[in-house]
């Protein structure tokens, strides 16, 4: 088994009086889908938005490998470098595409860095230099085969506010690719979206585990994408992590069925010592 | 297209219900005979013994009345199509003229001081191409500059006029008191060196403002940047070693032809030239200069807009949150749109100062940057030919007040129409909101193309918050 691309070691995040992620630790390996599920109000997004940078960790350390060696500490970096340098690109749970730009700006918008240097900051850009001009038919090149690929090249000088819902889910995750991403990680990626479409997500998400060099760690509260496509399944409730293994360990784990379903009043005794409580 | 044209207006138009039509009319005249009474029917005048007395007025009354009740008619059957009819219809023109547009105004623009000089004579045509050609592009260069800023990257602007107040004082001082201290040959070239410095130090001092303040977002952006308008001006007034104060600065260089000065000595421009001397050819001279100038802020916006410094600026005013995810630095490229946009104002500034010859911290009060933002928002956020449009419509529009003599028969010798143009002003905003609230021009144009150009409708650009 490869290094793990993702480790998380006691990772606890406090808001005021609520703790919301409670000494949690989990690995996301490196070629795998890791989902991360539990009940509403698990602290699962909150997980997130400490691995993206969208909040600093009250505890805990985030450590990203690269296939070269090279290791970052999320937590200390500033939001924007986690996907610069570090390489993790995360989608949304209530889609935040820039509505007003074509579909094509949007994936232009998130070769920004590779772009802007070659526009040597903007001034040879202004200048007009060829070598950026052949930078940036690259870069169009590249996102038109994202379109192809999620079959919306179609659609590529439409406002990317028109496009229907789950065009929109798949919009959105071209766009985090387009900044070539060691992990990736989707917040819902399937909630909203039919069961066709559903399937045409499964089929994304393993074609991003295979052809690109890119680990996936998603939210989902969809059972049929999550036991389809994940590898390796880590169950959150109330902040804390309750099961740890591959989906079918999950599925047949006592902890995690308690948590989803509930469990009868005189079994609760028994299922909370269990879970240590 | 024409039987689409006549299927809808046919469809929009419904018929008149003439009973209704009277109705709503009479109604409105009552509400005009409530206001009225009070407003118009009584006057007080001074009488014989110089005691105040009422006038009655019924007629004016009646006159008001009868009118609103046929306009109210009449609009019956003028406006009936509106009903159901999409309210804000983006302007459009064929699409055999879309190319044609630019080159044309364009030229029509460059040939207006030779058109003007030709139509009204030397004497004539300096109002003309000052007032009106001058005054208008300082408005749009100054709207365009403002544009990248809040229309582009969608940051509130307040005191833009703060960076415009820069870049005059700059040249102001630089060529009164330091070229004359240092290098006074250098004097007849002090406009083109201080040209380049008047935009630099209008663009030093957004980083230094945009630093702190571009963490706020919103309405908190909006108001120190007020604030930083209110300081600049406040600092020019009290500070009167350096600034000279109220008394502002005065005698300050206008500029050379490239080194020939526009005077009436054997080296000026006239002599030069072999011309007869008159003041019109620096006029004519200042109008190409701004034009240039102009010319060259919207050259570089759209080049901007096409690399990925403008795609940033833009994603930025439609979603902060993603543009961070996606490894973009929110506060420098807030910085430099902040700063660029400076840049232009401090240009603006500098030409300002040049053309007046006098500057004083009354020229940059809010008010200023009031009516630049109004020319940005009225255009159409983001849209360089709506700033143009609403440059000639607001600017234009108050210097077309001062030439409206002939009202002064109708309202007695008292009447000066300028000072009603805040009224005007106020009033073109509020129908402005009523039937184009995204601006002039609201769609959006997309930077890269793949297939088609698409414009994209303004109800889906964002505006930006903060």
């Amino acid at each position: 088994m490869t290094a793990p691309i993702l480790k998380v070691e006691h990772l606890s995040m406090r808001f005021g009086g609520l703790l919301a992620v409670n000494d949690l630790s989990f690995e996301a390996r490196r070629g795998e889908i890791t989902a991360l599920i539990g009940p509403n109000g698990a602290g699962k997004t909150t997980v997130f938005n400490c691995i993206t940078g969208f909040y600093k960790p009250t505890e805990g350390m985030l450590t990203l490998s690269h296939d070269d060696g090279k290791s970052f500490l999320l937590e200390r970096l500033p939001d924007y470098m986690i996907n610069r340098k570090a390489r993790v690109a995360r989608t949304f749970q209530n889609i935040r595409l820039f509505q007003g730009m074509t579909v094509l700006e949007n994936l232009l918008v998130a070769q920004h860095t590779p772009l802007m240097i070659a526009s040597g900051w903007t001034v040879l850009g202004v200048l007009g230099v060829k070598s950026y001009k052949l930078r940036e038919q690259a870069a169009v090149d590249k996102a038109i085969a994202w379109l192809e690929r999620i079959g919306l090249v179609d659609r590529a000088d439409d406002p990317a506010g028109d496009l229907p819902y789950g065009d929109q889910r798949r919009l959105e995750i071209a766009r985090a690719m387009c900044t070539d991403p060691v992990l990736l990680c989707l917040d819902e990626p399937a909630a909203g979206l039919n069961p066709r479409e559903s399937l045409e997500l499964n089929a994304l998400l393993r074609a991003i585990r295979d052809d690109y060099e890119t680990s996936v760690l998603l939210i989902e509260h969809d059972m049929s994408v999550v036991m389809q496509i994940s590898d390796h399944v880590v169950v959150l409730d109330y902040g804390i992590k309750i099961s740890d293994g591959t989906p079918d360990d999950i599925r047949n784990d006592p902890k995690v069925i308690a948590a989803y379903l509930g469990v009868e009043d005189e079994e609760v005794a028994e299922v909370e010592a269990e879970v240590g409580a | 297209m024409a039987t689409v044209s006549e299927t809808s207006s046919a469809a929009a138009r419904p018929p008149v219900d003439v009973a209704r039509a009277f109705k709503d009319a009479a109604f409105a005249a009552l509400v005009m005979l409530g206001l009225s009474i009070p407003i118009l029917s009584f006057r007080s005048e001074q009488n014989m013994n110089n005691q105040l007395v009422l006038a009655e007025r019924w007629d004016a009354v009646a006159i008001a009345c009868a009118l609103v009740f046929v306009a109210r008619l009449a609009g019956a059957w003028l406006w009936r199509e509106r009903v159901g009819a999409a309210r804000s219809k983006p302007l459009t023109m064929p699409a055999f003229m879309k190319p044609l547009a630019g080159p044309a105004g364009l030229a029509l623009v460059v040939v207006y001081p030779m058109l003007m000089l030709a139509i009204n004579g030397p004497q004539g045509s300096i109002k003309w191409i000052d007032n009106f050609g001058i005054q208008i592009l300082i408005y749009v260069m100054l709207g365009w500059g403002l544009n990248i800023v809040v229309g582009l990257a969608g940051l509130l602007d307040l005191g833009y006029v703060a960076f415009y107040a820069v870049g005059a004082y700059s040249y102001a001082i630089i060529a009164t008191k330091v070229i004359p201290a240092t290098y006074p040959d250098l004097g007849v070239w002090a406009f083109w060196i201080c040209l380049p410095i008047s935009g630099l130090l209008a663009a030093l001092w957004g980083i230094i403002l945009g630093f702190p303040v571009l963490r706020l977002r919103g309405d908190y952006l909006a108001i120190v940047t007020l604030a930083f308008g209110e300081i600049i001006r406040l600092v020019l007034i009290n500070w009167v070693e350096f600034s000279n104060g109220y008394a502002g600065i005065s005698t300050i260089p206008r500029p050379s032809f490239f080194g020939i000065p526009f005077n009436a000595s054997d080296k000026g421009f006239a002599a030069v030239f072999g011309l007869e001397f008159s003041p019109i050819y620096r006029t004519i001279f200042l109008f190409y200069v701004i034009l240039i100038l102009a010319l060259m802020t919207a050259w570089v916006t759209l080049r901007l807009r096409r690399l990925p410094v403008g795609r940033a600026w833009e994603a930025l005013r439609e979603d902060e949150i993603a543009c961070r995810s996606l490894g973009i630095n929110t506060t420098t490229t807030k910085l430099t749109a902040f700063s660029i946009g400076a840049m232009f104002g401090g240009f603006a500034g500098c030409f300002f100062a040049a053309r007046q010859g006098f500057i004083s911290p009354e020229s940059f009060v809010f008010l200023e940057s009031a009516q630049i933002l109004a020319i940005v928002v009225l255009g159409g956020m983001g849209s360089l030919f709506g700033v143009v449009v609403s440059s000639i419509l607001l600017v234009g529009g108050i210097e077309i007040l001062r030439e409206l003599d002939f009202l002064k028969s109708i309202f007695g010798p008292g009447f000066d129409p300028t000072q009603y143009r805040m009224l005007l002003f106020g009033l073109a905003m509020v129908l402005m909101m009523l039937w184009k609230p995204r601006g002039l021009i609201s769609s959006r144009e997309p930077s890269v193309i793949h297939k088609e150009s698409r414009s994209i409708s303004g109800s889906l650009v964002k505006e930006g918050h903060g």
